[in-house]
């Protein structure tokens, strides 16, 4: 990766990965990996199926230790601090996730948004912070009357959309995105990456897409990966019409992936 | 294809569907077989007396099992607050926490317990409880009966804390929670509708064990006061009662029965509705 090209010189970053490896037992996924994620903006991960995107987006709040038998080399630095070596309830707070399916919790569309906050032991005025989420999440209008109905009771928009609003109760710096908009359709999608792009004041966020439309369209910087190597990394712009990297372009315009 | 070919493919279906479908039909009106049955002997017996006195001596037409009802539900009672929590726990361990060896000897042995006939656990309960106190009790018939609850438990819980989607942990965990505090707040809640059928369902299970208390609870033709004594149900009743050359009593072992069985049918449907809500989240 050319250094003229890195957004480090460009903007405050937040999220500095450096010489990262990660093993599912013997097996590598992710090859020494740097990476620089700035704050306030939008990273885009694309590349191929098994490409190792997803697993190190899920390095990042360490999601992967959940897994039994898997390995973590190199550092990875949020706001200069090893997160490897921070508590790990401390570190989730910090850098929330948004996943593939919408997973709300079989509670009320309140009590989903107030977890993170109860379970943090959270002593001030939930029903403000809850609002405030929802807002941030841009659903408030549609379930404000129906705060203690079942999160189960809304539509596959509606419930990614209070998974991101719960996961902002938290008031997370990281927001790290695993395919968000893949089960759903283009009308809600295009509500997600609205509300991603008006989420941008306050929060770095990290997207793993398939759609590279969606990547082109929503994300500021983009990362292509491949066989567990990052290949390229840029201004999203620049990436999708002027990619250094032979696979890059042969990626994008779709000739394999 | 053959004319005869197709003719025999038709043939072999329709035969396989009938035997399927009589098999079917047979093992439901078993249930209404014995319903029925219980009901024309012993549904004449069953009056307020029934449920209000306690049994008549020899010779004496009437009385009632009261201390017979009231004796089951106490050993119920003493079996799910002996059984359930530990089958609860051993539940939630394999599912949420057990490694690969460990989960499968506890797993295996679990099936094994569930395995062993209920006459051999009342003699374990015997010596466990009874021998040593010399007597009789109440307390060692809830034994007998929490060791039958707990592998019926301990299995049922796992199932349902399996069947809790693993996004919904991983959602809890990406928020900060612990493991304990996501099994807690999340898993648990989620199966909660689940593992509380479960347990109706295997408290309803041990309702009839009639071997394991034949020599722990034991019987009582009276009122039995606290833990120590021995302690009338239903199944012992009805064993007693059924073998007695008294056709007033054969009446009264029917009726006995009837309630027994309509003690697990209100369970089941219980449970069944416990369910259907909980889903309905």
């Amino acid at each position: 990766m050319e250094k003229t090209t890195s957004p480090t010189t460009e903007h405050q970053v937040r999220l500095k990965i450096s010489d990262l490896n990660f093993f599912y037992g013997p097996k590598q996924a992710v090859f020494g990996l740097n990476l620089n994620i700035p704050t306030n903006r939008i990273t885009a991960l694309i590349g191929p199926s098994g490409c190792g995107k997803s697993t190190f987006l899920r390095t990042l709040n360490r999601m992967n230790e959940t897994i039994r038998n898997t390995r973590v080399e190199g550092a990875v630095l949020l706001d200069g601090q090893d997160i490897l070596k921070m508590d790990v309830v401390g570190l989730r707070r910090r850098v929330g996730m948004v996943f593939q399916r919408p997973n709300p919790f079989p509670k009320s569309i309140y009590d989903n948004v107030a977890y993170g906050l109860r379970i943090n032991g959270f002593k001030g005025r939930l029903d403000d912070l809850v609002e405030k989420s929802l807002r941030r999440a841009a659903l408030w209008e549609e379930v404000k009357d129906y705060l203690k109905k079942s999160a189960f009771a809304l539509s596959g928009g509606q419930q990614q959309r209070l998974c991101i609003a719960r996961a902002l109760a938290v008031d997370p710096e990281v927001l790290l995105l695993d395919e968000p908009c893949s089960a759903l359709d283009p009308v809600t999608t295009a509500k997600i990456e609205e509300l991603m792009f008006q989420l941008k004041d306050s929060c770095t966020m990290a997207i793993v897409t398939h759609n590279m439309q969606q990547a082109a369209r929503a994300s500021d910087y983009t990362a292509f990966m491949l066989d567990g190597k990052l290949i390229e990394h840029t201004e999203t712009s620049k990436l999708f019409t002027t990619p250094k990297d032979p696979r890059t372009e042969a990626y994008i315009t779709g000739r394999f992936g | 294809m053959s004319r005869a070919r197709l003719f025999w493919r038709k043939a072999v279906n329709n035969v396989m569907l009938t035997l399927t479908g009589v098999a079917a039909l047979g093992v439901v009106s078993v249930l209404f077989l014995i319903l029925g049955y219980l009901i024309w002997n012993g549904g004449a017996s069953l009056n307020l007396n029934f449920f209000t006195q306690l049994p008549k001596p020899v010779g004496e037409t009437g009385g009632g099992m009261a201390n017979a009802i009231v004796g089951s539900l106490k050993l119920l009672f003493l079996a799910a607050i002996m059984g359930l929590p530990v089958g609860l726990m051993a539940g939630v361990y394999l599912a949420e926490f057990g490694g690969k060896t460990f989960s499968f000897v506890i797993r295996y042995t679990t099936d094994l317990l569930n395995g062993v006939p209920s006459i051999v656990i009342g003699i374990f309960a015997y010596s466990l409880v009874v021998l040593p106190v010399k007597h009789f009790s109440t307390l060692a018939g809830g034994v007998a009966l929490a060791v039958m609850v707990i592998p019926i438990t301990v299995r049922s819980t796992e199932e349902f804390l399996r069947a809790v989607p693993g996004n919904m942990r991983e959602a809890a965990m990406a928020l900060g929670a612990s493991k304990w505090k996501t099994i807690a707040t999340v898993v648990l809640p989620a199966a909660s509708g689940g593992i509380l059928t479960g347990m109706l369902l295997s408290l309803a299970r041990v309702a009839g064990e009639t071997a394991p208390l034949l020599f722990t609870a034991f019987s009582n033709r009276f009122w039995s006061q606290g833990w120590e004594q021995p302690i009338a149900s239903l199944p012992v009743m009805i064993y007693t009662y059924a073998i007695a050359p008294y056709d007033d009593w054969h009446r009264q072992a029917w009726a006995a029965g009837l309630v027994l069985l309509g003690l697990v049918l209100v369970s089941n449907l219980g449970a069944r509705f416990i369910l259907a809500r909980t889903k309905a989240v």
